[in-house]
């Protein structure tokens, strides 16, 4: 079995993230990047799926050189080898799917994993549109996941109103939900052995797609700011002022 | 001029509510960039929703009434969506946004090879896409620049679409999906049941986090949600917990709402949870911890134990309420 699993490098996710003041961008001065944490939920799971059923998990990213970082991390975790496809274009979701679907066919995993979102773009798209274009089954926001006979997965959703429950064919794509593992914490020998593991380098003009952009983004804005209010000395003046100023109840 | 195709959710007999911010998504975009506005809705034995879509003045509803849609599976209903975007004349493909949909489209943009803005807030003079990036930090100005476009649509920033007269074409689709090929079977959907209003449907909502400490500070949330109507929401602490099902989540991850009030109890108020609460109108946080970065979004706070301070405030708004 194999298994091929993404590993974006996005910003921080816990530290607020301003607009440069020209709007052209976001400020990244001194923000630390990491690996997206729903990327991370997949890794968990992929390494899961490798200690119980024997696979190779392969780490790929889509990026900078930077990103060796993160697809070391995910080998730290346990993965076996890595991926990077060289690239300093900004890709949309569009592209990032041709991008990694020209990877599968060159690797044939027999599943795919990867995260819901990225937490920089929030786009939640590029594992359904991979899905679409390799005309494999799909299954997003798994909170469950359970290979049958390495044939076969039967991943349970989280959905508005409840938990969806499917069953897919392998080669597949599975994205991951926040409840589906708790990713573990790298272990010191795994970070050690993680540095004489390979990382393949690919350039992305090389591979011979068009990844024009079919988004483009222009202008960045800051969201209106709340101001804070004020703070009410007790709950019979917090119940006034929701009756008689507020109006809501 | 392209149409805008709106893809339509319902539950049971009844459109959702949230589906009408769609509607209104694609008036507007009509109005601005010329073309027709469309609904398809899909699934089998569609009754009387297909009768309440006659309603939001689309010059067309296509209908996909068959069996092979009546559970819903991305693969399948990306088919019908791809094939009625094609056949319409669609320019602009949307859906409000929703665990299905966010599901559905992206595929569905896959299909058409098109470009897809997520959670759009707004449409500017340009026909560009304002919608949040970063966690709702920033607001990026998106252009899609293939011809044709497909989006999701927040529900909190676009208000639903009115009723109007009946009218329009009701447009029947030849559906010819072969679900033995999809590689991907329906087995079982577990509903989570609640006498409670939908987070995303109601215009009051309380809040517990991981200051609540369980199911007896919970059943103090759920006590003044119910005196006030409102539906119950959690942040992911609660829910990883287990005090609640994950449905309930508000933030990044989880629904955005923005309601006429939202009561945070014991909620610290992280980046990811301020990211589905912010737009609400007036925002009360309840926290012992003066420091909490959820008072800064806060119109009202009171530092106080929750333990305490919600019994009093059931008392205090039963005696407010007569
Ligand atoms: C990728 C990613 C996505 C995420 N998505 C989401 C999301 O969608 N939604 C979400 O909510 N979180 C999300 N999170 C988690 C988020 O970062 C926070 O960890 C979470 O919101 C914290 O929940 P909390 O406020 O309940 O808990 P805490 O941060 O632990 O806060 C508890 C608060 O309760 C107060 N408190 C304690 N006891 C009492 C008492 N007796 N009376 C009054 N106050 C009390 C404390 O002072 C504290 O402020 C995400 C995280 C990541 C990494
Ligand atoms: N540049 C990239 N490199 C590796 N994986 C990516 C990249 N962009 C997106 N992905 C994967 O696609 C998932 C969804 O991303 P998005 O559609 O951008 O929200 C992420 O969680 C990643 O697993």
């Amino acid at each position: 079995m194999k298994i091929l699993v993404t590993a974006k490098r996005v910003t921080d996710p816990d530290v607020k993230i301003k607009v440069k003041p020209d709007g052209s961008g976001i400020a990244t001065e001194g923000i630390d990047y990491k690996v997206n944490p729903f990327d991370e939920i997949a890794i968990e799971e992929a390494i899961r799926i490798k200690e119980k059923n024997k696979a190779e998990v392969v780490v790929v990213s889509v990026g900078s050189k930077e990103a060796t970082k993160e697809i070391r991390s995910g080998l730290a975790m346990g993965g076996d080898r890595g991926i990077l496809v060289l690239t300093d274009d900004p890709l949309d979701a569009n592209a990032v799917s041709k991008v990694l679907k020209a990877l599968v066919e060159k690797e044939n995993p027999d599943l795919v994993l990867m995260g819901k979102q990225a937490v920089d773009g929030d786009n939640n798209q590029t594992g359904q549109m991979l899905a679409e274009i390799l005309d494999w089954p799909q299954a997003c926001f798994a909170s469950v996941v359970e290979l049958v006979d390495d044939s076969k997965a039967k991943v349970t959703r989280e959905v508005d109103g409840g938990f969806d429950h499917v069953e897919l064919d392998l080669p597949a794509v599975i994205t991951a939900d926040l409840r589906l593992n708790e990713p573990r914490y790298a272990s010191l020998p795994g970070i050690m052995k993680a540095k004489r593991k390979k990382i393949e380098e690919i350039e992305l003009s090389s591979m011979g797609l068009d990844t024009s952009p079919k988004v483009v983004w222009h202008k960045f804005g800051t969201p209106a700011e709340r101001q804070a209010g004020e703070i009410v000395a007790d709950v019979p003046t917090l119940v006034a002022k929701l009756r008689d100023e507020a109006k809501v109840i | 001029m392209g149409n805008a195709l709106i893809v339509a959710e319902y539950k049971g007999d009844a459109l959702k509510k949230v589906t009408r911010a769609a509607f209104t998504f694609a008036k507007e975009y009509t109005t601005k960039q010329g073309g027709e506005f469309h609904i398809l809705v899909l699934g089998h034995n569609l009754g009387a929703v297909v009768d309440e879509c006659m309603s939001y003045g689309a010059a067309k509803v296509h209908v996909a009434d068959n069996e092979s849609l009546a559970n819903y599976l991305a693969e399948s209903y990306a088919q019908v969506v791809a094939q009625v975007a094609k056949d319409s004349g669609a320019e602009v493909v949307g859906a409000t946004a929703s665990a299905m949909t966010k599901d559905l489209m992206p595929r569905v943009a896959a299909k058409l090879d098109a470009g897809m803005a997520s959670d759009i807030i707004g449409i500017s003079d340009e026909g560009y896409f304002d919608r949040p990036v970063w966690a709702g930090n920033a607001i990026v100005s998106a252009e899609i620049t293939s011809p044709v476009k497909v989006v999701t649509v927040r529900g909190t920033d676009f208000e639903p679409a009115p009723k109007g007269d009946a009218g329009g074409e009701k447009v029947e689709v030849t559906v010819s999906v072969d679900l033995g090929s999809l590689k991907k079977r329906f087995e079982q959907f577990e509903e989570v049941k609640s006498d409670r209003p939908e987070l995303t449907e109601a215009s009051i909502i309380v809040t517990g986090g991981r200051g609540t400490k369980g199911d007896e500070g919970f059943k103090l949330v759920e006590g003044l949600a119910d005196l006030l109507g409102a539906a119950v929401g959690a942040t992911r602490a609660a829910v990883d917990a287990g005090w609640v099902p994950n449905d309930l989540q508000v933030g990044q991850t989880g629904k955005v709402v923005a309601p006429d009030l939202y009561v945070a109890a014991g909620v610290s108020g992280a980046i990811q949870h301020l990211a589905g609460m912010k737009g609400s109108k007036t925002i009360v946080a309840i926290n012992k911890d003066e420091e909490a970065p959820i008072f800064q979004v806060a119109d009202y706070g009171l530092v106080a134990d929750l333990f305490k301070a919600l019994p009093e405030m059931v008392e205090e708004v039963k005696k407010a309420k007569g």
